[in-house]
């Protein structure tokens, strides 16, 4: 019976070390996140003495100001329209690609299905630098199509990559189907193959708008502009522009992170999915 | 009909081979042809020097003390990083409550953007307004107080620390996914033979581990050594060059001195480096797994 107590003590005390352990990693997971909203809700005058994480009054103006005069309305825009033109490109042009690189046979075909891969493999830092100079000769520096098309390659391979394993992996049967009653293989893509690879194409979606959305450094070498710039590099602008105006910094930091932290809890089932899928392939 | 056939499927990857082409493999070639030239990324002149920016490059102490640099985040990001994100995946990897919860929270740093990250975290780490030195002060240690970003002692561990709170969520789920698949047979053979929770950790869990290890370390490694973003939110690669790292040196010679021959070459020189650190990992991870 002593034992058993022993025992079941014991049991308690470790299960209370792991959750202390866990809980201490979670607030300073969300602490710094929480302390971002708190400072984006108090005036300038306070926000260097006023030191709680809950504001003795909520100043929701800043939102205001910062989404108006600091211009965020605008890049806030220009993110999302980056964002959405990029995923469907990548959709459409990878789930092409993978389909292809699937289901038909064609000269060159492991060629052209390794060269993807191998760019996947090879790591080339600063691969901005040739980058700048090609849309400078195209004329797409400082336009949307031509931050769009380089976005839309940045996530190229590991789409093809997790589409064409799904469709390896999935039956043929209604493909063969919609073919023998006369479907043709553009047809068959669209009306077959893509809404059964909808779970893969959901984990595509969330990672390439995620990548985006978060993306800086081809923002800041591609865009002049400010009316064309997507959030992350205006808030860099702003920071050097207005290094003391934190209130509106920290709003515009909430406008940023918000979408996203929003989409993840929406869709963490395929985060995850994607991050284990994603940790085979490296 | 056979060619119109092999035509319908070359049109299904046309898309994705044209964008590849234009994006990827003319930049890619252009690298190694600008590497060999002096350029200012304007004129139409570019000046042949052979391989006069690499023996450069070999000299360049900024360039090897960010080299230095990246080499002592990613130790950070090796050590403390990673076993806290093995120790929280083993903390998570049983039958406890919350156990979503915590999964969910520990990924929320990955998915923002660096700058969010900088930016925010330099807000708290603030020399004079910060929070950080706020609190030390209220608590009794007003002489630990400095300005952590631009202090040269403390700039770089400040930043290796915050890349770490960003990044180990990423080990933290793939460490989880690996420990599931451990069967938990094992566990409950090992006990029936008299094993304590110490000992079937040290000889299960860890032995079949090591191969996940080896994944998170490489990519942990190629991550880390090209991180730079969350560096130019937070200090800008100050003080003095103090945080600097090999991509914003690359940045810096393309945009700060209109160097664009010498940043092509940077970027090559370092591109072998990390193939060639990866590769020594790939043999290693090969190694271990026949062991």
């Amino acid at each position: 019976m002593k034992a058993v107590f022993y025992y079941k003590t014991k049991k308690v005390t470790f299960n209370l070390i792991i959750h202390l352990f866990l809980i201490t990693v979670s607030v300073t997971c969300l602490f710094p996140l929480l302390w971002m909203v708190s400072s984006s809700l108090k005036t300038q005058e306070t926000i260097f003495k006023d030191m709680s994480l809950m504001p003795k009054e909520f100043h929701f103006e800043n939102y205001y100001h910062a989404w108006i005069e600091g211009g965020f309305g605008r890049n806030f825009f220009n993110s999302i329209v980056y964002t959405v033109c990029v995923v469907i490109g990548i959709i459409i042009v990878a789930s092409l690609a993978a389909y292809a690189f699937s289901r038909f046979r064609f000269p060159g075909k492991n060629l052209l299905f390794f060269m993807f891969m191998a760019a996947m493999m090879i790591p080339i830092p600063g691969s901005f630098v040739p980058l700048y100079v090609l849309l400078n000769k195209l004329h797409l520096r400082n336009t949307a199509p031509g931050y769009i098309l380089c976005m839309i390659n940045v996530g190229l391979s590991t789409s093809i990559f997790l589409l064409k394993t799904f469709f390896d992996n999935m039956p043929k049967e209604l493909e063969d189907a919609a073919r023998i009653d006369g479907c043709s293989k553009l047809g068959i893509w669209w009306h077959v193959a893509l809404p059964l690879a909808k779970p893969v194409l959901a984990v595509v979606v969330v990672f390439n708008a995620l990548a985006v959305w978060n993306e800086y450094v081809l923002a800041l070498i591609i865009f002049d502009s400010k009316a064309l710039m997507p959030l992350q590099v205006a808030l860099m602008t702003f920071q050097g522009e207005f290094i003391t105006r934190y209130p509106l910094l920290m709003a515009g930091l909430t406008i940023t992170a918000l979408p996203i932290i929003i989409v993840y809890l929406l869709m963490q089932k395929y985060i995850v999915k994607g991050v284990t899928q994603g940790a085979v392939v490296g | 009909m056979k060619i119109k056939d092999t035509l319908e499927n070359y049109m299904f990857v046309l898309p994705a081979v044209v964008i590849f082409a234009v994006f990827y493999i003319i930049p890619f070639s252009w690298v190694f042809q600008l590497g060999l030239y002096d350029w200012d990324g304007i004129l139409p002149t570019k000046t042949f020097v052979g391989l006069g920016n690499f023996s450069e490059i070999a000299v360049d102490k900024i360039w090897w003390q960010s080299m230095l640099n990246a080499g002592y985040i990613t130790f950070i990001a090796l050590t403390f990083q990673n076993i806290l994100a093995f120790l929280l995946a083993w903390a998570c990897d049983r039958e406890i409550r919350l156990k979503n919860f915590y999964r969910v929270i520990f990924f929320i740093p990955p998915v923002l953007s660096e700058v969010v990250v900088g930016l925010v975290w330099q807000w708290i780490l603030d020399g004079n307004y910060g929070l950080l030195n706020n609190w030390l002060v209220h608590l009794g240690f007003p002489n630990l107080v400095r300005n952590w970003l631009s202090d040269p002692q403390t700039a770089l561990t400040a930043v290796a620390i915050v890349h770490s709170w960003k990044g180990f969520g990423w080990g933290f789920l793939i460490f989880l996914a690996g420990l599931q698949t451990i069967p938990r047979e094992l566990y409950e053979a090992a006990r029936v033979d008299g094993a304590n929770a110490w000992a079937s950790f040290k000889k299960i869990t860890i032995p079949l581990m090591i191969p996940v290890a080896v994944l998170v370390a490489i990519l942990t490694v190629l991550g880390t050594m090209q991180a730079f973003v969350l560096i130019i939110a937070m200090t800008g690669g100050g003080p003095a060059y103090h945080t600097q790292v090999p991509v914003l040196r690359i940045l810096a010679s393309m945009r700060g001195s209109s160097r664009f021959g010498y940043a092509c070459a940077q970027g090559i020189s370092f591109g072998v480096i990390l193939m060639a650190i990866s590769f020594i990992q790939y043999r290693f991870s090969k190694h271990s797994r026949q062991t």
